[in-house]
């Protein structure tokens, strides 16, 4: 539970990004506890999934640190940051599922490359992951046979296949119907309280967000602004969060319109 | 001076595009010789760059024989030299035409086709889920895409080679009338090993450019599905370039 001795299981330290002119993480500190689950809101295109791309070093930060157990993940050789990572597991915005295989190729992909389990162990874990996201006896299809919401289950299925300590998830319901969201936030919290996993979440939907953070964060200007469990975090009256707690539905509306359009 | 801006910026692309192909080439050698080594990937690859160019490259080749004799024949006519036609066909074919024209074809269907799925990949985050997978992006896209192209644009050449000979007899003898036995003597009579040789090495030095720039373009793809578009196109381009310009130095140079 949060702050329960030890390292931290993350933490970012003065964590600086640019992409040309524009400053995205602006000397951003954050820690983040083992076993703790902490959502991350924020506008489209602050910089929310740069942010959780530095946590697992797919991206490089310009000046700060990315540690991980107290370990600096920039200063590790290549293959000590590939051991590192793979005690994470990472739920892409659209799934991001391997399109060249089938949905059980997926989720066996890094248990054949990081283990040693015989064909028969493989399928069996595939058929567990999949259980896990309550989903069944699709291990044949095609990634571009399933649904919005059936694509990201399977794309957290492979994020959990190695057993990961660290969850993280980039909006996982973004773009989906209500009825689908609510599926998946289920799906979320199950994963939770089955692997207690430390675990980093991305969204814009508030119900979602109260529903599975211990700790809410709010993302502005490439700093982390407010950063409070959920029921304070609602009452607060800083303006900013008033804006994002009050604005919720306009929220997506307006911030939309070029990121969403696209999809 | 106006037109010295594009020059510069032209000339610091092809100076940054030169740094990406060096850098990931260096990522590419590292990662053929680290641990795991996928067989089946290098498999799948040889069979899908050898299945999309074959067609192509075999009518190439026969209608490039075919009017190569058509062509000297026409021109050695006017000084009495048609015995030579055959010669010409096969020296041609095996030291130029043959390799040029295949790692042009082969840059059209699998350089570009490589492009456009690794851009794809970049652009709906497969790469970086490769990534957060522990598995290394370029080791796992390129080393199998790379020695495919090394491995089968030779062969393609020799088929190539093979396929634009006989174009070329068919005109000689079916349509202008040579001796067939004469034309085939004539055909073999001048080549040397070293010919056949020549145009291997160069195939080999192609198909290794061509799959090294469509992977490159491919993975540095930005801008979302424009810019798939855009990498697909860049691989033809720089791709054919580098193989013409590579082409004059491997000439020059080695033989
Ligand atoms: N690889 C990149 N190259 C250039 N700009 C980028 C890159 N990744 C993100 N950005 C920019 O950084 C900003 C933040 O992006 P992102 O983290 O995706 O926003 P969001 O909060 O919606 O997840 C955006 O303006 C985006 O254009
Ligand atoms: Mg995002």
């Amino acid at each position: 539970m949060p702050g329960s001795g030890g390292l931290p299981e993350i933490r970012l330290t003065a964590l600086s990004k640019r992409f040309g002119p524009k400053v995205v993480l602006d000397g951003l500190d954050l820690a983040i506890a083992k076993g703790e689950s902490i959502v991350i809101l924020g506008k489209s295109g602050t910089g929310k999934s740069v942010l959780l791309k530095h946590m697992i070093g797919l991206l490089t930060p310009d000046a700060g640190t990315v540690e991980v157990e107290g370990e600096d993940l920039w200063g590790a050789s290549r293959s000590r940051r590939d051991e590192i990572r793979r005690r994470f597991g990472m739920s892409f915005q659209e799934g991001a599922l391997f399109d060249s295989m089938s949905v059980g190729e997926n989720i066996a992909f890094p248990l054949k490359r990081h283990t040693k389990m015989t064909p028969g162990e493989v399928s069996a874990r595939v058929a567990e992951c999949l259980s896990l996201v309550k989903l069944h006896g699709i291990e044949g299809k095609r990634p571009s046979e399933l649904s919005g919401g059936m694509r990201r289950r399977v794309g957290f299925a492979r994020a959990i296949a190695l057993k990961p300590e660290v969850l993280l998830f980039d909006e996982p319901t973004t773009g989906l119907d209500p009825i689908t969201t609510d599926v998946l936030a289920r799906v979320m919290i199950d994963l939770r309280d089955r692997m207690n996993p430390t675990m980093v979440t991305i969204t814009h939907d508030l119900k979602v967000a109260f529903e599975v953070a211990e700790r809410v964060a709010l993302l502005d200007r490439g700093k982390i602004l407010v950063d409070l469990p959920p029921r304070e975090f609602e009452a607060s009256d800083d303006p900013r969060v008033r804006a994002f707690v009050q604005g919720d539905g306009s929220e997506d509306a307006e911030s939309g319109s070029p990121e969403e359009a696209a999809v | 001076m106006g037109f010295l801006e594009p020059v510069g910026r032209l000339a610091l692309d092809a100076l940054e595009f030169h740094g990406r192909c060096v850098t990931l080439l260096g990522l590419t050698v590292r990662g053929l010789f680290r641990k795991p080594f996928d067989g089946r990937a290098l498999a799948t690859q040889v069979v899908r760059v050898g299945v999309d160019g074959l067609p192509v490259v075999l009518l190439t080749a026969v209608f490039t024989g075919a009017v190569l004799a058509l062509q000297t024949y026409v021109g050695f006519k006017r000084f009495h030299a048609e015995a030579w036609v055959g010669s010409v066909v096969a020296l041609s074919m095996l030291r130029e035409l043959a390799p040029v024209l295949t790692g042009l074809m082969v840059t059209g269907r699998s350089g570009s086709a490589m492009a456009a799925e690794i851009g794809s990949m970049r652009v709906t985050e497969q790469i970086d889920a490769l990534v957060s997978l522990a598995t290394d992006p370029v080791q796992y896209l390129f080393v199998p895409r790379i020695l495919a192209g090394i491995i089968v644009v030779p062969m393609l050449v020799v088929l190539a080679n093979a396929l634009g000979i006989t174009g070329g007899y068919l005109v000689a003898v079916r349509l202008l009338g040579a001796n067939p036995v004469v034309y085939v003597q004539n055909t073999f009579q001048f080549l040397d090993l070293n010919d056949l040789w020549s145009g291997l090495v160069k195939a080999g030095v192609f198909g290794f450019l061509l799959t090294l720039i469509g992977c490159q373009q491919g993975f540095d793809t930005t801008n979302g599905a424009e810019g798939v578009g855009r990498a697909t196109t860049a691989a033809v381009v720089l791709g054919s370039l580098a193989i013409l310009v590579s082409d004059f130095f491997l000439t020059k140079v080695l033989f």
